[in-house]
């Protein structure tokens, strides 16, 4: 790649890059998302390649590096496509097919039929309530949403910068460069109410303001890329599908602020995402998008990635400024906030991947333009994380105020099984608990907030009827007690005590009093807590002790689990009635806790019984009952 | 000027950072265990919540006033707040006050009292974690830590070592030397701060007094005193005295009710020290080598400048310190009654300093392989001691030390703080001795509390350039200067301790402004009242020198240099 010494040169770049694209047979892109590469995408690429592997015409797209077997085909690679439930998938353009559930073994009709014969396998085609969606786009799990940010993930080859430029990359940092000033910028930005995507919902233009306003020369621009809440990977997802569209935010930020040096946080398990990143940033320096003088002009910036070890606390602004100074991960007291003193000491725009990521459609298209999807107070899209107990897991991006209805049954498939929907946590662990009730809740930062719950950074997780609610509180307890950086005294010691009651009612050990007792610690941290983690760590538990008292209350009077997941709240028992006495519980029972006599009805010694179930699994007669 | 209300009283806005020191201004006592005025804000003990007209809840440590604010510190939700925290605090906490080293000092234990935590709801199932006993000044039990990270920022930002840190998060969370080794294996040069600053017994200062009652039990034991010149400015706010006056008088008289055979003052070791490292100074800056000369009396500088700064380490003066001076001259004054009688001299130094614990246990302190100074006991243990006796300190009468290490100059009192070394070493190169040689030399920069202190003073018509610091992160910075060729010095006055030993590690707790200005008035008043000021003047010097050290100085007064 040759440096683009100015807007001439990326105009040339972008053109060769559409034609080159525009030139192809066809695109094969393989998903090489975590779920797709653990369904064994790996050999469906690999097949693929041999077998495309002499036609200079086909490109093939994947999420992995990995060796082109010959020089004329163009192989790239690619990022999730987000429909992860139905993985291992294929897309191949410009037809837009799109095949789930692919095997290494369907690769060579896919070739024969489609590549050289233009036509669908059926078979591999989504079908749902008997109608066959040839075409991607027409997928109900993709035709109701709106793909903004996620737009290029899965479509475009991430470790090639052309690839980017054939998609619109760097096209509104040119505009931002030649046609722009820094005030200009932020006005657009601040018009079109763009809100933090890291779960805060801070107004992004407002944050600009401040940061451009303070007189101190050096500033930084930092991307929160922190992503830790259990089961999100949106921001993982622009990382590794679509890295440049949030280097262009990045760098669109520093014009506007003024500001010559800029981090990106990423977590040290996103390999893949450090990997992309680096590559891509190597990229953009040889383009001389990033460096001195880009694009000719007097704007300079350095781009820099820092790699998280691994405390979720360090998704906090002022931890993760710590963090990346050196410094022991942990939040401190505000004022002064990081927009007057953030990394270094310096006035600091922190946002996270996916606010960065929507900055260059906002350029591009106009504030009015983005103000005109979503509601008013929230504007734009927002990608969730949907996990659970729903038929479609995967990722999804939707216009904010889309109701949990429509994400869990239109976008979702329903509840997995037919059961009946329960709850849905939604903000990550220290997010909370929404119910039946609230599934016609339009999903937007005030309503939520409003509810009692948070955004957050997009993680939905769906639970059926078989959910015990007070696992899940003990569970999202443990996990924030386990990232909590101990520095405040509610969160270090208040969430320690609150894990300790909730152990001790799913043990079957609690106490009225405790109830009481969590709810009095929960109200105490969450005013008294030193930062956002803290402030929120009690949430579930709170949210859920409002919702589902009624299940609470009977494990700790009942000594009762109405789903069976408290194991020590559970018992085996054989019905004498439908037992047969054929003798395979005892002989598979691990402590030897059955005994009996042929062909008459077996006991279990609950004092012997561990409660594995490895009884009832194992009747052939339905006779093992668990209470 | 700007108000802002406070629980409805109308406070004015003078300058102050946050609204805590607003808060304690309008005469309401808040509590904290996490903020110091002297450190940075950490805002983790979240007992200064407060509460505004909104019922948005901050800390208030944190927070700037603004005009026109209106907040409340005592709301019933507050109350109960502050409650639980402690009672959270506790949970986790060991609870065997009774046989605590802090019991009835403890700001756990006062604060829980003063909130009404009467129960603790919670079961404490923290694993207990061990006692590091690895060092000579200090002892560090994790299981009496409530984490306020006060001895962290003490040990970081006043002292510039760093020997303690953060690690493990949530309730894992310690305070720990790197990767989890013994105090006595870090930079930790056992000033002590760390142990003033903490709230409870977290770290507290390692004790000696049961070695010193068994001193005192033999009869074949000659037990020798000698009280540091700090010591008698602060042993009093124990005993209900006016803070910082002087009880040496009273001290003298228990250390002999306890059973003491000789009781004598440290300051004569000073004016040992005053002459012999004028001495040294005066060769080297007549020989110009080795210069910047630092002095050595303070043995957690000593440490600090090895550890740290190795390659100022032969710019140190070779002096002993005034204690270790001292001690020997004492055990030679005793060699031959000793033998005669069948006795050993024990000396006892009763210092304000956990450092002091170390440096008896150097070996380039000991004279031909003999320990001089047997054990170090500090202010407070010496308090603790008087009190185990039941002695009504208050009420004793005063006594004089023992001949003929009674007399000292005043140049040796002000050794117990910032800039009194070098004051008494400038008056004793001074070649006038008259008043006016004393106030040139008072005011000529040395005194003050600012933590870095520069002075040029002429002597035999040269310029002489004097730096005095203390706290060692003041110290660092001074070398860093020196090293960058930022700064030239001819002698420097190092002081690990903020406001040199009145603050001592084994002072008695706590020191806050207050007792700071009257420790100083205190110190500067034993020198006024002194009937001689200058070293060279004290008759029964020039007597011990020529009976004792004479001949022997390098053995005696000077660390073994190898």
């Amino acid at each position: 790649m040759n440096r683009l010494a100015s807007r001439e040169d990326l105009v040339l770049a972008r053109k060769q890059s559409e034609e080159r694209i525009a030139g192809m047979k066809c695109r094969i892109l393989v998903c090489a998302g975590t779920g797709c590469l653990a369904g064994g995408s790996q050999k469906i690429y690999e097949r693929l390649c041999e077998l495309c592997g002499s036609d200079p015409d086909a490109q093939i797209v994947f999420g992995e590096g990995a060796a082109c077997a010959d020089i004329h085909t163009d192989v790239e690679k690619s990022g999730c496509h987000g429909f992860c439930e139905m993985g291992p998938l294929v897309r191949i353009e410009p037809y837009n097919f799109l095949y789930i559930k692919v095997k290494p073994e369907d690769c060579d009709e896919i070739y024969n039929t489609t590549i050289l014969g233009g036509k669908p396998v059926e078979r591999l085609l989504y079908t749902m309530n008997g109608v066959t969606y040839p075409a991607q786009e027409d997928i109900p799990f993709y035709a109701k949403q709106k793909r903004l940010v996620l737009k290029n993930c899965g479509h475009i080859g991430a470790e090639h910068i052309e690839e980017a430029f054939a998609f619109d990359g760097y096209k509104a940092l040119e505009k931002v460069l030649f046609t722009m000033t820094p005030e200009e910028v932020i006005d657009v930005i601040y018009d079109s109410n763009l809100r933090g995507r890291g779960g805060g919902g801070f107004q992004t233009g407002y944050k600009w303001k401040q940061v451009a306003r303070q007189s101190e020369p050096v500033k930084y621009v930092v991307c929160n890329g922190d992503e830790g809440d259990p089961g999100a990977f949106m921001d993982r997802s622009v990382m590794e599908g679509d890295p440049h569209k949030m280097i262009e935010g990045i760098l669109i930020a520093a014009y506007a602020v003024g500001a010559q040096e800029g981090y990106i946080y990423v977590r040290a398990e996103y390999p893949l995402a450090v990997s992309r990143l680096k590559i891509a940033i190597a990229q953009a320096e040889e383009a001389g998008l990033i460096g001195d003088n880009i694009l000719g002009t007097d704007f300079s910036f350095k781009l820099h990635i820092n790699k998280g070890a691994g405390a979720f606390v360090c998704g906090e602004g002022s931890a993760l400024t710590a963090s990346i100074e050196g410094e022991r991960g942990m939040p401190r007291t505000k004022p002064p906030r990081t927009v007057e003193q953030g990394l270094f000491g310096k006035p600091t725009v922190l946002n996270n991947v996916e606010t960065y990521a929507n900055v260059p459609m906002i350029i591009l298209n106009g504030s009015e333009w983005y103000r005109s999807i979503g509601p008013e107070n929230s504007p734009g899209t927002k990608a969730f994380a949907v996990t659970g107990s729903i038929n479609n897991t995967g990722l999804i991006e939707v216009p904010m105020g889309t109701t949990l209805r429509e994400i869990i049954y239109d976008i979702g498939g329903g509840i997995k099984g037919g059961r009946k929907f329960k709850a849905v946590q939604i903000g990550g662990p220290s997010g909370g608990c929404l119910i039946e009730s609230d599934l016609d809740l339009p999903l937007d930062f005030d309503s939520l907030k409003a509810k009692g719950a948070m955004i957050g950074s997009g993680g939905l997780v769906i639970m059926d009827e078989d959910t015990c609610m007070v696992e899940v509180a003990r569970f999202f307890m443990n996990f924030t007690q386990n990232e909590s950086c101990g520095k405040c005294v509610p969160c270090r010691e208040g969430t320690m005590r609150m894990l300790e009651i909730l152990e001790d009612i799913v043990n079957g050990r609690g106490t009225m009093e405790q109830l009481d007792l969590l709810e009095e610690l929960g109200n105490a941290i969450s005013d008294t807590a030193l930062c956002g983690l803290g402030k929120s760590a009690a949430l579930p538990v709170l949210s859920t002790l409002r919702v589902f008292r009624d299940e609470y209350e009977e494990h700790v009077r009942d000594r009762k689990c109405r789903t069976g997941t408290c194991k020590a709240l559970s018992s085996y028992v054989i019905d004498p009635k439908l037992c047969r006495g054929c003798s395979k519980c005892a002989r598979n029972c691990p402590v030897d806790a059955i005994s009996g006599e042929l062909k008459s009805p077996y006991e279990i010694d609950q004092s012997k019984c561990i409660k594995c179930g490895t009884c009832k699994a194992n009747c052939p007669f339905g006779a093992v009952l668990c209470s | 000027m700007d108000y802002m209300t406070i629980d409805g009283i109308k406070v004015p806005i003078e300058g102050e950072k946050n609204i805590l020191s607003l808060i304690r201004k309008a005469g309401i006592d808040i509590p904290t265990f996490c903020y110091h005025s002297d450190l940075s804000i950490y805002g983790a003990c979240r007992m200064c919540m407060v509460e505004d007209d909104r019922g948005k809840m901050f800390a208030s440590c944190s927070e700037q006033p603004r005009a026109g604010m209106v907040i409340h510190t005592n709301t019933k939700k507050l109350q109960q707040y502050r409650k639980l925290i402690i009672e959270l605090l506790l949970s986790s906490h060991c609870r065997d006050c009774t046989t605590c080293t802090k019991n009835g000092m403890c700001e756990l234990q006062s604060l829980a009292y003063r909130v009404g935590v009467h129960a603790v709801r919670f079961e404490n199932r923290k694993e207990e974690l061990p006692i590091d006993m690895s060092s000579n000044c200090i002892v560090r039990d994790p299981n009496k830590c409530i984490l306020c990270g006060d001895c962290v920022r003490t040990c970081s930002e006043i002292q510039g070592v760093g020997a303690i840190d953060f690690v493990h998060r949530g309730s894992k969370m310690q305070i720990s030397p790197a990767f989890g080794k013994n105090i006595c294996d870090t930079d930790c040069v056992g000033c002590g701060q760390c142990a003033v600053v903490c709230p409870t017994a977290a770290i507290s200062i390692r004790t000696n007094v049961t070695e010193v009652w068994d001193a005192i039990e033999n009869p074949d034991i000659r037990v020798v005193a000698q009280i540091a010149p700090a010591v008698r400015v602060a042993v009093g706010d124990k005993f209900n005295l006016p803070k910082g006056e002087n009880a040496m008088g009273k001290l003298v008289k228990a250390l002999r009710i306890m059973g003491f055979d000789e009781v004598y003052d440290t300051n004569f070791g000073a004016d040992l020290t005053v002459t012999e490292e004028a001495r040294e100074f005066a060769e080297r800056l007549e020989s110009g080598e080795k210069l910047p000369m630092f002095t050595s009396c303070c043995p957690g500088w000593v440490k600090f400048c090895e550890n740290k700064y190795p390659e100022f380490a032969e710019n140190v003066s070779t002096c002993r310190s005034p204690m270790s001076m001292f001690s020997p001259v004492i055990k030679e004054y005793f060699a031959e009654r000793d033998a005669k009688e069948g006795k050993q001299t024990y000396v006892v130094a009763i210092m304000p300093c956990t450092a002091k614990k170390d440096e008896i246990l150097r070996p380039d302190n000991h004279t031909n392989g003999r320990k001089d100074t047997d054990i170090v006991i500090t202010t407070q243990e010496v308090i603790r001691m008087i009190r185990q006796v039941g002695i009504k300190f208050e009420t004793l009468e005063s006594e004089a030390c023992d001949t003929p290490f009674s007399m000292a100059s005043g140049g040796a009192s002000i050794f117990g703080i910032t800039g009194g070394v070098t004051e008494a070493v400038l008056r004793h190169l001074s070649p006038d001795k008259d008043h006016a040689a004393l106030e040139s030399i008072k005011y000529s920069g040395i005194r003050g509390k600012e933590g870095f202190k520069e002075a040029t003073v002429s002597l035999d018509g040269r310029q002489i350039r004097i730096g005095v610091v203390h706290g060692l992160k003041n110290a660092s910075d001074l070398l860093e200067n020196i090293k960058a060729g930022k700064a030239e010095y001819d002698f420097v006055e190092v002081m690990a301790c903020r406001r040199g030993c009145i603050l001592g590690g084994g002072q008695p707790v706590p020191m806050g402004p207050t007792t700071r200005t009257a420790r100083t008035n205190g110190i500067y008043q034993v020198d006024q009242l002194s009937s001689i000021r200058y070293t060279d003047e004290n008759p029964f010097l020039a007597k011990v020198w020529e009976d004792i050290i004479a001949g022997r100085e390098h053995e005696l007064l000077h660390r073994a240099m190898d």
